[in-house]
C-alpha cells in the first residue's frame, strides 16, 4: 500500500464517518461543523486525484461561504430540534422496512450487473498533463464553453433580482440619504446665526428652524 | 458578415440574445425609473416577447446548430418557442391589473417573466444535458420568485417556498440522472447518448429514470404533481396562468426532445415509464378534481390530467405521436389562458373571487363571460366540435396506431370522468340562482377571454395551419 492509498482511505474514512455524524449529531451546530469536515475531506480526495482547482474551490466556496451561512441560519432560526425528532421512534419500523427493501433492490441490481469494459474508456476529457488544472479550465471556460458560462451568469442575475424583489420594501417612515440634497446645501441654508441673549438661551422655534 | 464568438455561429441564438439584452435594458429602465415605470416596462416586455417570436420565425429555415451541437434550432424548436413566447406575452397582458395596485408595482415582474422566457427558449433548443439543466434553472428560478411576488399574501409566500424547495429536489434528481447518463455513455450531447445507448445498459436506464423524474416534476405529472394544487392556489392568478402555459410548453418540449432524440433506441424502457405516468396523471387529475371547491385548485388538477393526455401521444414514440403532443399542448395553452383570464375577470366589489360557488348564475349577470367560460369548459372536457376534442383525438389515434389500445381506452374513460366536473361548472353558471353581479371586466382581460373562446369555438373550421405546422415540427425530430 503506497502513501496516496493510505491517504485515500484516511480521507474517505473520515469523510463517511463525519457524514454519518452530520445526521446523528444531537446539536445542529455540531452537525454543521461535521459537514465542514466532510467538505474538507472531500477536498483532500480531489487533491489526491490531481484536481487541485476543484479542491481549493470546494474549501473556499463550501467551507468558507455555504457552511458558514448554514451556521448563521441555524443559530438565528432557533429551531426546536427535539420536537422535530419526536416522531423518529414512531416511524422507525416503517423507515427500516423501506430502507431494507431499497437495500435489497440495490444488492439485486449490483449482483446481476456487469459493467461493460468499454465504460472505462468513457473518459472523454482526460486530465491534461502539460498544463495546470486552473489553466486547463481557463482555456476552455471562456471559449469552448462560453455559452454555458454566459447562461450561468444570467441565472445568477435572476437570483439577484429575486432576492431584491422578495426582500426589499419601500418604507415611507425610513429616512434615506439624499446625496444631491446634501451637496446642494450652502452656508446660507445650513447655518443660521442667532444672537443669544445671555441667561435666556435660544427659544424653541429658533432651534427647530435651525434643524430644518 | 461574420457573426460569431469563439468560433461559434451566433445566428441561431439571435432571438435569445435579443430577449436577454432586451430584458437587461428593461431592468435598467426600471432600476433608474423606479416603480412609476412598472406599466411601461410591462408594455415594452410584451413588445420584446413579440419581437423575439418574429425573430425566431425570420431565421433561415431548416435545422440550425451552434455551440458544438448543444443548441439546436429546428422546426420543433420554432413551434414550441413561438408558443412559449406567446404564452408569456399573454400572461404579461393579463397581469397589468395585478401590477397596477400601488403596493404591487414591481417592475421586476415583467423582467423576470422575460428572463424566464429566455430560459424556456434555451430549454426548448437544448442539444445536450448541460444546456437542459441551465435552461431549466433559468426558467424555474424566475418562476419561484414570481410565485411569491405578492408579498403581503402569506399564501403566495407559501406557494413560492413550496415550489422552490420541491423544485430544488427535482433539479437534484435530474442532475443525478444526468450524471449517471454521462457516466455510462461518456457524453452529454443527445446525439452522442443516442449512439452510445444503442446496446443499452442497466445504468443508463437508471439514469433515464431519474432524468424523467426531474422532468415529470416540471410538467407536473403524477407521481411528481404534489406541488401543483398548492402552488396554483397560492400564487397570484396571473402568475398561475403563466405557470399553466409557457413553462408547461417548455417542459413538454424538453421531455419530448430528450426521449425522442437521446433515447430513440431504448423505446421499450422509456415507453413503460411514460405510459405509467400518463395513466396515473389522467386518473389522478380526473378523480381528484371532483371534490374541489376552489376554481384554481380545480384547474391545477385539470392541468395534471391534461399533461397525462399529452403524454399519451408521446408514449407512442412515433412522429405522429409527437405531432399529437404538439397539437395538444398548443390547444391546451389557448384553453388554459382563456380559462384563467375568466378567473381573473371574476371580481366582486374589487375582491377576487375563486370559489366555484361564486360562479352561480353568471349566465344572467354576465352572459358573455359565462358563454365563453362554458365553451372553454366544454373544450377542456373534449367535447366536439371544440378544439379540445381535436387535441385528444390526435393523441389517442397515435396511441392506437402504435398498438397502445389499452392506454387509449383508459384515456377516453378518464376524459369522461373529467367531463363531469367541467360540466358541473357549466351547471353552476347556468342553472343555479344568481348571486350579486360581478364587476365589469377589464378591456384586456375580456379581449383574451374572447380571443381564446373564439379560437376554441372556430378551430374546426380551419384546423389545417396548426395541424400541418405541428406535423412539420414533429418530423424534424426524427
Amino acid at each position: 500500500m503506497t502513501l496516496p492509498d493510505l491517504f485515500f482511505y484516511l480521507y474517505a474514512g473520515v469523510c463517511i464517518a463525519s457524514a454519518v455524524m452530520v445526521i446523528v449529531a444531537r446539536n445542529p451546530v455540531h452537525a454543521v461543523l461535521f459537514l465542514i469536515l466532510v467538505f474538507v475531506n472531500s477536498a483532500g480526495l480531489f487533491m489526491l486525484m490531481g484536481a487541485e482547482f476543484l479542491a481549493l474551490i470546494l474549501v473556499i466556496v463550501y467551507v468558507g461561504a455555504v457552511a458558514v451561512l448554514f451556521l448563521f441560519v441555524i443559530m438565528m432560526l432557533d429551531i426546536d430540534f427535539k420536537q422535530l425528532r419526536q416522531g423518529f421512534l414512531r416511524y422507525l419500523p416503517f423507515g427500516l422496512t423501506v430502507g431494507v427493501v431499497f437495500l435489497a433492490e440495490l444488492l439485486l441490481l449490483a449482483g446481476g450487473w456487469v459493467v461493460r469494459p468499454s465504460v472505462a474508456k468513457n473518459v472523454t476529457a482526460p486530465i491534461p498533463t502539460d498544463v495546470g488544472n486552473t489553466e486547463a479550465l481557463g482555456l476552455v471556460l471562456y471559449t469552448t464553453y462560453i455559452h454555458y458560462f454566459q447562461i450561468a451568469g444570467v441565472v445568477l442575475l435572476v437570483s439577484m433580482i429575486g432576492a431584491i424583489v422578495l426582500t426589499m420594501r419601500h418604507r415611507s417612515s425610513v429616512k434615506r440619504q439624499n446625496i444631491a440634497a446634501q451637496n446642494a446645501r450652502s452656508p446660507e441654508t445650513a447655518i443660521a446665526v442667532r444672537k443669544v441673549t445671555s441667561g435666556q438661551g435660544l427659544r424653541e422655534q429658533d432651534s427647530a428652524e435651525w434643524v430644518q | 458578415m461574420t457573426f460569431e464568438i469563439a468560433g461559434y455561429q451566433l445566428l441561431p441564438v439571435l432571438p435569445e440574445l435579443l430577449l436577454l439584452t432586451g430584458g437587461m435594458v428593461l431592468l435598467m429602465i426600471g432600476a433608474y425609473g423606479g416603480q412609476r415605470t412598472t406599466g411601461l416596462v410591462t408594455v415594452l416586455a410584451v413588445l420584446l416577447l413579440g419581437a423575439t417570436g418574429a425573430a425566431v420565425l425570420m431565421l433561415p429555415a431548416g435545422r440550425l446548430e451552434t455551440f458544438g451541437g448543444s443548441f439546436v434550432l429546428d422546426d420543433f424548436a420554432r413551434f414550441m418557442k413561438v408558443l412559449a413566447l406567446g404564452g408569456s406575452a399573454i400572461t404579461l397582458i393579463l397581469s397589468r391589473e395585478f401590477l397596477s395596485e400601488p403596493s404591487r408595482r414591481i417592475f421586476e415582474f415583467a423582467v423576470l417573466v422575460v428572463l424566464s422566457s429566455a430560459g424556456m427558449m434555451v430549454l426548448i433548443s437544448a442539444g445536450d444535458l448541460i444546456m437542459v439543466y441551465l435552461g431549466l434553472e433559468l426558467m424555474s428560478l424566475a418562476l419561484y420568485v414570481v410565485a411569491a411576488s405578492n408579498r403581503e399574501d402569506p399564501k403566495s409566500n407559501e406557494a413560492g417556498m413550496k415550489y422552490f424547495v420541491l423544485g430544488a429536489l427535482s433539479s437534484g434528481m435530474l442532475l443525478y440522472g444526468a450524471s449517471l447518463v454521462y457516466g455510462f455513455t461518456g457524453t452529454v450531447s443527445f446525439t452522442g447518448i443516442a449512439a452510445a445507448a444503442k446496446d443499452g445498459s442497466v445504468g443508463l436506464v437508471f439514469g433515464l429514470v431519474f432524468l424523467l423524474a426531474g422532468l415529470c416534476f416540471k410538467v407536473s405529472a403524477v407521481p411528481f404533481h404534489m406541488w401543483t394544487p398548492d402552488v396554483y392556489e397560492g400564487a397570484p392568478t396571473p402568475v398561475t396562468a403563466f405557470f399553466a402555459s409557457a413553462p408547461k410548453v417548455a417542459g413538454v418540449a424538453v421531455f419530448v426532445r430528450v426521449v425522442l432524440t437521446a433515447f430513440p433506441d431504448v423505446l421499450q424502457q422509456w415507453q413503460q415509464i411514460v405510459v405509467f405516468v400518463a395513466i396515473a396523471s389522467m386518473a389522478l387529475g380526473s378523480f381528484a378534481a371532483i371534490g374541489q371547491k376552489n376554481i384554481k385548485r380545480l384547474m391545477a388538477y385539470s392541468a395534471i390530467a391534461h399533461i397525462g393526455f399529452a403524454l399519451v401521444g408521446l408514449s407512442a414514440g412515433t412522429a405522429e405521436g409527437a405531432q399529437g403532443v404538439l397539437v395538444y399542448i398548443a390547444i391546451y395553452v389557448v384553453m388554459t389562458l382563456g380559462a384563467f383570464s375568466v378567473i381573473l375577470a371574476m371580481r366582486r366589489n374589487g375582491q377576487a373571487i375563486e370559489q366555484i360557488s361564486d360562479f352561480a348564475g353568471l349566465s344572467r349577470t354576465n352572459p358573455q363571460l359565462a358563454f365563453f367560460f362554458g365553451m372553454l369548459m366544454f373544450s377542456l372536457a373534449g367535447i366536439p366540435p371544440l378544439a379540445g376534442f381535436f387535441a385528444k383525438f390526435y393523441v389517442f389515434v397515435a396511441a392506437v396506431k402504435a398498438g397502445l389500445i389499452a392506454l387509449a381506452v383508459i384515456g377516453v374513460i378518464t376524459s369522461v370522468v373529467g367531463a363531469y366536473y367541467y360540466l358541473a361548472i357549466v351547471k353552476v353558471m347556468y342553472f343555479d340562482p344568481p348571486k350579486t353581479a360581478v364587476d365589469p371586466v377589464r378591456f384586456e382581460v375580456g379581449g383574451v377571454v374572447a380571443a381564446a373562446g373564439l379560437l376554441n369555438l372556430l378551430f374546426f373550421v380551419y384546423p389545417a395551419p396548426l395541424i400541418s405546422a405541428a406535423g412539420v415540427a414533429a418530423k424534424s425530430l426524427f
